[in-house]
C-alpha cells in the first residue's frame, strides 16, 4: 500500500500530461513530412523534407523571424527598463502606494483581445484616438499607428500589458532585500546612484533573468493581439512566427508546412526553456 | 537636494507614472458610459452625463450573455478539472518524496513552455475530426491541460510548506495517512488551494489563442466575443467599451487579490 | 525486564551510518537523557523509537512488544517536538484533545482528561485560544499537556526547551522535573545542554557519532566518567586536560594517587579541584591570564606556560589581577587519569 498509493496518486497527472505533449508532438511530427491540406481531404502523400523547405523559403518566412524577434527584444526591454525602474520607485512607503500598487498591476489581467482592441480604437485611431488627440493639441499631425507602424504598436500594446508583470516581480524581488545593506552603503558614502549599481542590481540580477526567460517564453506565441488588430499586416510587417503558422494552416489550410513551421517555433522555446528549467531546478529544494 | 524633497518628487513620479499606465483602462470605463457620439467626440470628453444604455445594447447586439456564459463554464470547469488532477499528484509530490521527484516536477513545468501554436494544427485536426469543434468541452480540457503544470506545481509548493512536524505529531497522535490528510494537510492546505484556483480561473478567462482558432458561434468564450468587434460597423465605440468593460471587471478585480499567487505560479517559483 | 529495550539499533542514511548499534534498558518510571554534540544522533534515536524513522537492524521492544515495526500511530508513545509542531488551525483544547478524538474516546471523558491537564500545567484560561495567540512558553506547555492527556507508555521530548528564553528555560526545567516526580512516567529526554541533564535526568546516555560513549547516573558521569570525551562534555567550565608529559610534576602525584600514568596520558583536573596559591607554593607555576567574577563563584583562567591553560574554580573573591604570577596547587584524590586514546584509568586497572 505505502509503495502503491504514490504512484497512484500521480497517475492521472502524469499520464494527461504526457498525452498532451506526445500526441500534438508526434502528430506534427508525421504532418510535417506529408502534403495535407484541410481542403483537399484523402490520402497523405509522404513528401520529404519539401513542408520544412517551403516553410524557410517562404517569402514571409525571414521577416517573420525578424519581427519576431524585434518583438521579443523590445517587449523585454521596455518591460524590464520600466519594470525596475517603477519598481525602485515604490519600493519606499508613500501615501496611496497600496492603490499604486493595484493600479499597476491591472492590465496584466486585461484580456489580450481586449487590451488590443482597447489601444487599436481607444488610443491608436488617427481621429479619434487619445494619441490622435493629444498630438492635435500640440499642433502635430497624428499618425496612423497600425498603418503606419504595425510591429511597434503591436510593441506597445503588449510591454503595456506585460508590464505590470515584469514590475510585480522586481517590487516582489526588492522587498526581500537587506535594508541593513544599503545603510552601510549609505554609511560609507555611496549615493544613490552607486547604492543602485552596486547593491540594487546585483540583488535583481536574477529576477531580471527570470522576467527574460519566462517572456521569451510567452512572448513566442503573441498570437491574440496580432490577430485582432493588424492581421499581421501591412503585408507581413506585423506577422510573427506564431501567426506566420496560423495563417499557414487556418487561412492557407496547408497542415504541413504549418507543421513544419510549428516545429521551428518549438524549437526556438526549447532553447529558452533549457535555461529557465536550470534556473528553477536550483530553487526547486527550496 | 534634501532626503525630503527626493521623497516627495520620488512619490510624485511614481503617481504620474501610474496615472499614466492605468489611463487606458481609465479611458476604458469611461467610455463605456457615454452615448456613441460622446465616444468619439473631438476633443474628447471628460465631463458628461453617464448613462447605462451600452450595456444593454451589448445584450442585445451580439447574445453577451452566451459567452459569458461559455467564459464562465470552461473557467470554472477547467479549474475544477484541472485541481482534480493536480491535487493528488501536489500531494504525493509533497508528501511521498522518491528520487525522481524532482525531475517530475521539471518536466511537468516543461510542458508549459511549449507554445500553444506548436500544438495548434495537431489539436484542431483532432478537435474537427472528433466533431468537438466549436464545443466548451473540448476548450475546457484544453484550457485544464494547459494550466496543469502551473497547478500542480502551485499546490505542490503550498504543501510542502506544511511543517512536516505537525504532520509527524499527527502521526503520533494516532492518524493514518486519511486522517493526516483531512485533519491536517485539507485545513492547512486550504489557502494554497483556493489560490491557485483564483490563478487558473483568471488564466482560463483570459485565455484567447484557443477560443480564437477553435471556436465560432456556439461555444466562442468572450474573448471571442470581443475580437468579433474589431470589423468595424459603423460608430460602436461605446458599445465594445462596455462589452470590454463586462468582459475584463470580474478578472481585474479578482487579479488585485491574487498578486503574490501570480508571482509564485508564473516564475514557476523562481523568484520568492 | 526493562519497560523499553533496544537491542543492536543500527540506522544509516544512504551512506552515512547515524546510528551504530545501541544497547539500552530503560526502567518504568525512569528518567532517561540523551545529550551529546551535534550531529551525535541523539534526536535520530528518538525518532527511531517512535517511529517516525524505521530501525535498519536491531530491535525495539516496549512493555514486552516488539515494536520495531510497527506505526508510529500504534505505539502507544507520546512525543513534545523542539518546535512544539501544534495544530495552528485548532484551538489548544481541541490540539490536545485530537489524539482522543481519533480514538473515539467519549466526549465526557475528553473534556475530563484536557481539564485534568490543563489544571496541571495551569493552561485554563487559554483553551479557547489558538496557538498563534500564545507566547512561545505557552505553546510548549500545550504540546506537552497534548501528550499528558494521552496517558501514554513512554514520553518522548526532542530538545523542547531549546526555543525558549534563558530565564522561561529555567523555570521550565523546573516545571518539567516536577511533573515527572507528579506523574512517575517513563521519559525520554534529547538536549544538547548537559546542565538539562545533570538536573532532570535519572540516567544519562553520553552520545557520539552514533554510539554510546557512557551510561549512568548523572554524579556518576561526573565524577567517574568513562573517557576524556565524556569528562570534558560534561562540567561547565571544561575539565582541565594535560598531557601527562607536558607537566612531569603530575606524574608523581599520579602514581601517588593510584594507576601507574602512562607517559603518554592524560591527566584531568575539574576547575574546583585546582586551588591558587601565591607563586612559588603549589606544583605548578603559572600565570593569571583573566578573571571572571560570576558573584557565588570566582573563575581564574592562567597560563601554565607553553600555551597550556587551567581554569581554577573557587567559592571566595580574589585579589589576583591578569599578569600576576601564582602556583597551582592539585587536588590528587580529584585527578582524573586517561590513556593515550583517552579512556580513562582507574584505580588498581
Amino acid at each position: 500500500m505505502n509503495r502503491f498509493m504514490p504512484r497512484a496518486l500521480l497517475t492521472p497527472a502524469v499520464a494527461t500530461l504526457f498525452l498532451w505533449m506526445i500526441v500534438p508532438l508526434v502528430m506534427t511530427i508525421y504532418f510535417s513530412f506529408v502534403r495535407y491540406n484541410l481542403m483537399q481531404p484523402g490520402a497523405l502523400d509522404f513528401i520529404g523534407l519539401a513542408n520544412y523547405e517551403y516553410f524557410v523559403t517562404d517569402p514571409d518566412f525571414a521577416p517573420a523571424v525578424v519581427n519576431t524577434l524585434v518583438l521579443l527584444g523590445s517587449v523585454i526591454a521596455i518591460t524590464i527598463v520600466l519594470g525596475v525602474g517603477l519598481a525602485l520607485l515604490v519600493d519606499a512607503p508613500f501615501p496611496g502606494r497600496a492603490v499604486v500598487r493595484v493600479l499597476l498591476i491591472s492590465p496584466f489581467f486585461v484580456m489580450p483581445t481586449v487590451n488590443a482592441l482597447l489601444w487599436k480604437h481607444m488610443m491608436m485611431n488617427p481621429i479619434y484616438g487619445v494619441f490622435a488627440q493629444v498630438s492635435r493639441t500640440f499642433g502635430l499631425t497624428p499618425i496612423d499607428w497600425l498603418a503606419d507602424y504595425p510591429l511597434l504598436s503591436v510593441i506597445l500594446m503588449v510591454a503595456w500589458q506585460w508590464l505590470p508583470f515584469s514590475c510585480l516581480i522586481m517590487i516582489t524581488s526588492l522587498q526581500s532585500m537587506d535594508r541593513e545593506q544599503i545603510e552601510a552603503a549609505r554609511m560609507d558614502g555611496a549615493n544613490l546612484p552607486q547604492q543602485f549599481w552596486f547593491l540594487h542590481l546585483p540583488h535583481l540580477a536574477r529576477p531580471i533573468a527570470v522576467v527574460i526567460m519566462i517572456e521569451m517564453i510567452f512572448l513566442l506565441s503573441v498570437f491574440a493581439e496580432i490577430f485582432t488588430t493588424t492581421g499581421g499586416g501591412p503585408g507581413n510587417a506585423s506577422t510573427n512566427i506564431a501567426f506566420l503558422i496560423f495563417k499557414q494552416a487556418l487561412m492557407g489550410f496547408d497542415v504541413g508546412v504549418a507543421s513544419a513551421g510549428a516545429l521551428f517555433a518549438v524549437l526556438l522555446a526549447n532553447i529558452a526553456a533549457v535555461f529557465l528549467i536550470r534556473m528553477i531546478g536550483k530553487n526547486l529544494d527550496r | 537636494m534634501s532626503a525630503r524633497t527626493l521623497h516627495v518628487i520620488r512619490a510624485c513620479t511614481a503617481w504620474l507614472a501610474t496615472l499614466v499606465l492605468f489611463f487606458p483602462l481609465f479611458w476604458l470605463c469611461l467610455t463605456a458610459f457615454k452615448t456613441e457620439l460622446q465616444a468619439i467626440s473631438v476633443p474628447p470628453l471628460l465631463l458628461f452625463t453617464p448613462t447605462l444604455e451600452n450595456f444593454a445594447l451589448v445584450q442585445d447586439r451580439s447574445n453577451y450573455l452566451l459567452y459569458a456564459w461559455n467564459s464562465i463554464v470552461t473557467s470554472f470547469g477547467s479549474t475544477a478539472l484541472g485541481l482534480l488532477i493536480a491535487a493528488p499528484a501536489a500531494y504525493s509530490m509533497a508528501f511521498f518524496r522518491a528520487p525522481g521527484t524532482r525531475g517530475l516536477l521539471m518536466w511537468m513545468l516543461s510542458t508549459k513552455m511549449m507554445p500553444a501554436v506548436g500544438a495548434l494544427v495537431p489539436v484542431y485536426v483532432l478537435a474537427q475530426l472528433s466533431g468537438l469543434l466549436d464545443t466548451r468541452i473540448a476548450l475546457t480540457v484544453i484550457f485544464a491541460m494547459s494550466n496543469l503544470p502551473i497547478m500542480v506545481w502551485m499546490l505542490y509548493s503550498y504543501l510542502k510548506d506544511i511543517p512536516r512536524e505537525i504532520l509527524e505529531a499527527a502521526r503520533m497522535d494516532g492518524a493514518g495517512i486519511w486522517g493526516e490528510a483531512r485533519h491536517v494537510v485539507l485545513p492547512l492546505g486550504l489557502g494554497g488551494l483556493s489560490s491557485t484556483a483564483l490563478l487558473c480561473l483568471v488564466l482560463s478567462w483570459n485565455e484567447a489563442f484557443w477560443s480564437l482558432n477553435l471556436t465560432s458561434a456556439k461555444a466562442g468564450t468572450l474573448a471571442a466575443l470581443i475580437a468579433s468587434y474589431s470589423s468595424p460597423e459603423g460608430l460602436f465605440w461605446a458599445k465594445l467599451s462596455a462589452a470590454s468593460v463586462l468582459a475584463i471587471g470580474p478578472i481585474v478585480v479578482l487579479g488585485w487579490f491574487s498578486q503574490k499567487q501570480l508571482v509564485q505560479g508564473l516564475t514557476f517559483g523562481a523568484v520568492k | 525486564m526493562p519497560f523499553l529495550q533496544l537491542l543492536g539499533v543500527e540506522k544509516s542514511f544512504g551512506v552515512q551510518r547515524a546510528i551504530k548499534g545501541i544497547d539500552l534498558s530503560v526502567e518504568k518510571g525512569e528518567f532517561v537523557v540523551f545529550v551529546g554534540p551535534s550531529g551525535c544522533g541523539k534526536s535520530t534515536l528518538l525518532r527511531l523509537i517512535a517511529g517516525l524513522e524505521s530501525i535498519d537492524k536491531g530491535r525495539l521492544m516496549l512493555d514486552g512488544r516488539d515494536i520495531t515495526d510497527l506505526a508510529s500511530s500504534k505505539r502507544d508513545l507520546a512525543m513534545v517536538f523542539q518546535s512544539y509542531a501544534l495544530y495552528p488551525h485548532m484551538t489548544v483544547a481541541d490540539n490536545m484533545s485530537f489524539s482522543l478524538r481519533l480514538a473515539n474516546v467519549d466526549a465526557a471523558t475528553i473534556r475530563e482528561k484536557v481539564d485534568r491537564a490543563a489544571a496541571i500545567l495551569n493552561l485554563g484560561p487559554y483553551l479557547q485560544r489558538r496557538p498563534g495567540e500564545l507566547s512561545g512558553g505557552q505553546r510548549q506547555r500545550v504540546a506537552i499537556g497534548r501528550a499528558i492527556v494521552r496517558a501514554p507508555k513512554v514520553f518522548l521530548f526532542d530538545e523542547p526547551l531549546s526555543n525558549l528564553d534563558a530565564a522561561l528555560r529555567g523555570q521550565t526545567r523546573i516545571e518539567i522535573a516536577k511533573l515527572h516526580r507528579e506523574l512517575g512516567a517513563t521519559t525520554i529526554y534529547v538536549t544538547h545542554d548537559q546542565v538539562e541533564a545533570m538536573t532532570l535526568a535519572d540516567r544519562v546516555v553520553v552520545l557520539r557519532d552514533g554510539a554510546i560513549e557512557q551510561v549512568g547516573s548523572p554524579l556518576e558521569l561526573y565524577d567517574r566518567p568513562a573517557n576524556r570525551f565524556v569528562a570534558q562534555f560534561i562540567g561547565t567550565p571544561q575539565m582541565n586536560i594535560v598531557a601527562a608529559a607536558a607537566l612531569p610534576a603530575l606524574q608523581t602525584l599520579g602514581s601517588r594517587a593510584g594507576p601507574t600514568l602512562p607517559s603518554d596520558g592524560f591527566i584531568g583536573i575539574r576547575p574546583e579541584g585546582l586551588q591558587v596559591k601565591p607563586a612559588g607554593g603549589g606544583a605548578i607555576p603559572a600565570r593569571v591570564e583573566l578573571i571572571e567574577s560570576l558573584g557565588a563563584d570566582t573563575l581564574i583562567y592562567t597560563d601554565a606556560g607553553d600555551g597550556l591553560q587551567m581554569v581554577a574554580r573557587q567559592s571566595q573573591r580574589t585579589a589576583l589581577h591578569p599578569g600576576d604570577k601564582v602556583g597551582l596547587e592539585v587536588d590528587a584524590a580529584a585527578m582524573h587519569c586517561f590513556d593515550r586514546e583517552g579512556k580513562a584509568l582507574r584505580a588498581g586497572g
